[in-house]
């Protein structure tokens, strides 16, 4: 276990729902409020998502191919961003992937046939095996994607990962919701802004952001409200632009992300009385064409607990994947291959407008 | 209807169609084209959307281009920075109209 006090301090935005014992803290409660909504637009405007489906030719939501297992190794962060859907935050020390789940975690990652190791949390790095984790899946060859919130690399233990990451090729995902400073922090906390900047400057001086595939800097941006993602490519030539003129920070590649309505954000939609605006957006911006690269059709996800499920929004809302034994020690691909894709009202963030995936936009 | 503008307006802007469709399908098609990527980027037409919108004061149009703007990745202070330079046209236009009033002032006065 990680003991508060060894936690680096970083920007906060709020604290965790778990931490304020607050009825939204629960995934049951989370699938509640937006049953509840009086919802209107999508092919059907029944609300219901597998209708929708259905109604698109997508009567079951299959698996394609496993190409990424995305591991979530905890939810210990050293920040507390308003919109985060995995809630969460410096005090959630107890749920952090131990070295048994780790390891089943790989010899699952040997039989799965996927080529992608995505990491997340909480901040994946603060975990105790997050460099034996990466340094066993550089070593089997694999394309190891680090989910980054930035602030965590200006934090002393944690201070050498540019260069350790640049010498494994690990691809650094970074959360950056906008190239300036005024969403950034009203987001991720005061001061987050800067301190992104800075991490930038440290990751560019590593050889990040200069081009080389081994040492790609990619940045994720989810909208700083109750609005849509942009145009992806559009604004990465602006991001380009802007950061390079203002801070001489470069990176890779943009993906815009859309915020799905659950845990923190879902609470802010509450508190600001938007869930019903901001579901039938989704709803109304619904896009056919995403469902073919909807992320739960390639990707297995694993939480802290060695749990399986088809996406880290599936997992936050404890959905487990619809098998008999749902967890990481008794993974078997053939029957991920045949499962059928759970699915709730959240899932609407994914297909809404150009699409939604861990990957940026999908249509 | 005891009130000018009314909100569930907006959604059914459509509904013009009803006396001209073809005008209406001539007037959305061209609508949608101009604010595709193009020269400018969907972003820069909806900062200029907006800076209109306020000029010609369309409650409408300011909350349709706000959250276009939003969308298309813009923040706060862009937008203030837009809703400005319109405010200085619109503001420069009214004073630059006082040179016409300085020469009437200068004709009829000793």
């Amino acid at each position: 276990m990680i003991t508060l006090d060894t936690l680096p301090q970083g920007p906060r935005a709020t604290s965790s729902l778990s931490f304020r014992a607050v009825p939204l803290a629960h995934p049951g409660k989370q699938l509640r409020v937006l049953d509840a909504v009086d919802t209107s637009g999508g092919p059907t405007n029944s609300g219901q998502f597998e209708l929708d489906l259905a109604s698109c030719g997508w009567p079951r939501l299959k698996p394609d191919r496993l190409e990424i297992v995305q591991i979530n190794l905890g939810k210990l962060c050293n920040m507390t961003c308003r919109h985060c859907h995995v809630d969460a935050g410096p005090d959630r020390v107890d749920e952090n992937m131990d070295r048994t789940t780790v390891e089943a975690c790989l010899r699952a990652i040997d039989s799965s046939g996927a080529r992608v190791v995505d990491l997340t949390g909480g901040a994946p790095e603060l975990n105790p095996n997050f460099e034996f984790l990466v340094e066993e899946c550089v070593q089997r060859g694999l394309r190891v994607l680090d989910r980054c919130n930035l602030t965590i690399l200006l934090t002393r233990p944690y201070s050498h990962l540019p260069e350790w990451f640049a010498e494994r090729g690990v691809e650094v995902v970074c959360s950056l919701p906008h190239y300036r400073k005024i969403g950034t922090d009203a987001q991720r906390g005061d001061g987050t802004y800067h301190k992104s900047i800075q991490a930038l400057k440290r990751l560019n001086q590593a050889g990040y952001g200069q081009g080389d595939p081994h040492r790609k800097l990619v940045l994720v941006a989810n909208p700083v409200g109750a609005f849509l993602s942009g145009n992806q490519s559009s604004l990465e030539a602006e991001w380009k632009t802007a950061l390079a003129r203002n801070h001489n920070v470069r990176f890779d590649q943009l993906l815009t992300l859309n915020n799905l309505p659950m845990s923190r954000y879902l609470e802010w939609l509450m508190e600001t009385n938007q869930v019903k605006l901001y579901l039938n957006r989704l709803l109304q911006a619904f896009n056919p064409s995403t469902i073919a690269g909807l992320m739960c059709r390639n990707t297995l996800s694993i939480s802290w607990d060695g749990y399986l499920y088809d996406c880290d929004f599936n997992q936050q809302l404890e959905m487990t994947m619809d098998i008999p034994r749902p967890h990481v020690t008794d993974f078997d691909l053939g029957i991920w291959q045949d499962h059928a894709i759970r699915t709730a009202r959240h899932c609407y963030g994914c297909t809404a407008g150009a699409g939604s995936s861990c990957g940026g936009a999908i249509a | 209807m005891d009130h000018y503008y009314d909100r569930s307006h907006l959604p059914r802007f459509g509904e013009i169609a009803e006396g001209n469709q073809e005008l209406a399908d001539a007037f959305f098609s061209y609508y949608n084209k101009v604010f595709e990527e193009g020269a400018l980027t969907a972003r820069e037409k909806a900062l200029i959307a907006l800076a209109v919108a306020n000029t010609v004061q369309c409650p409408y149009c300011i909350d349709t281009y706000t959250t276009a703007c939003l969308e298309t990745g813009s923040d706060l202070e862009q937008m203030t920075e837009a809703v400005h330079v319109a405010t200085a046209i619109r503001g420069g236009a009214a004073l630059v109209h006082g040179v016409q009033m300085l020469d009437q002032v200068k004709r009829l006065t000793m």
